[in-house]
């Protein structure tokens, strides 16, 4: 069945967008990534030191997957957007994860900062997909200035705790005409299946797969997780009901 | 002279370069963006761009994370 999930006029087979952080190392992570069966995965900037690359961009660009830098650590619109250009400028991309975190404790984004630094980038012409908090009116007025995706949080990044108010993800994939990315707080398979029936276009994790006790496997599963969540949401559930109902005809 | 190259203090020759420091940090070939006093040195001017004194060199790449 072919349904692509697009994001910006690109297409990917995979709806599934995955994290690097996380992995004991890179064949670790070579394992997982492929086991995911992810087209686009994140990246963040950091400053050079002594040991050199890390090995992620070949890795990723070997494995043909594309890549998509964060600004992950940033805690003010300003650090935001020079890292962003930063990224634009060492990866040659324009496509960017726009994370301004409040704080250490719980790693929320900042809404007044997030929403100034992604329209300052969307007017420098980045494609932006900005990390959000899971509220229906913020995740709107990212849609209106251009942002070509909302993602909203489940739980705070790296908790595993899943998606404490759907009703809020059914709010924001109901009301969002660009693709909704359910990001951060997925701890297992049936999570990134819960997205996708609450109407995400697509789930983005990290740490439920890099620090699984078998990362492989659990990308795998997180693959398997997005694909049934997608079609049960495609199918159309039956209506939930008080009572019993017999699917098997009377005697 | 002295500049900011990756938040340490480093004595610098007079007309040091970005791509100068570039090499002096050891960065790879690929994947790597500098800014200079808080604004992105594209990488065609690297050659060009010359430190001042008291200069904020920041070299980044791309490493695991999100």
């Amino acid at each position: 069945m072919d349904d692509p999930l697009i994001i910006a006029g690109r297409e990917f087979r995979s709806r599934l967008i995955t994290g690097t952080g996380g992995a004991a190392n890179l064949s670790v992570l070579e394992r997982a990534l492929v086991a995911s069966g992810t087209e686009l995965t994140t990246v963040a900037m950091r400053r050079v030191d002594a040991q050199g690359q890390t090995g992620v961009l070949e890795l990723l660009r070997r494995l043909g997957i594309e890549v998509l830098p964060n600004t992950a650590g940033c805690r003010t619109s300003a650090e935001a957007v020079l890292t962003a250009q930063l990224a634009r400028e060492a990866l040659e991309t324009n496509w960017v994860k726009l994370e301004v975190v409040h704080d250490e404790e719980t790693l929320l984004p900042d809404p007044i900062e997030l929403l100034d630094a992604a329209e300052r980038l969307v007017r420098d012409g980045f494609v932006v997909l900005p990390y959000t908090n899971d509220d229906p009116v913020l995740a709107l007025k990212l849609q209106d200035i251009g942002c070509a995706t909302v993602m909203p949080l489940g739980s705070p990044i790296g908790t595993g705790l899943g998606i404490r108010n759907p009703h809020n993800i059914e709010l924001i994939t109901s009301r969002a005409s660009v693709p909704v990315v359910l990001d951060a707080g997925i701890g297992t398979a049936s999570d990134a299946a819960l997205a996708m029936e609450l109407g995400c276009s697509a789930v983005l994790l990290a740490t439920a797969v890099t620090r699984a006790q078998d990362p492989e496997r659990m990308g795998a599963a997180m693959r398997c997780a997005v694909e049934g969540g997608r079609l049960a949401r495609l199918a159309g559930r039956i209506p939930q009901r008080f009572w019993a109902q017999a699917s098997s005809p009377g005697l | 002279m002295k500049a900011q190259v990756n938040g340490a203090s480093r004595d610098l020759a007079e007309g040091t370069s970005v791509a100068a420091v570039v090499t002096l940090v050891g960065a790879p070939e690929k994947g790597v963006a500098v800014a200079l006093d808080g604004a992105v040195v594209p990488r065609a001017l690297w050659d060009k761009t010359i430190v001042p004194d008291g200069g904020v060199v920041e070299v980044l790449t791309a490493v695991q994370g999100g």
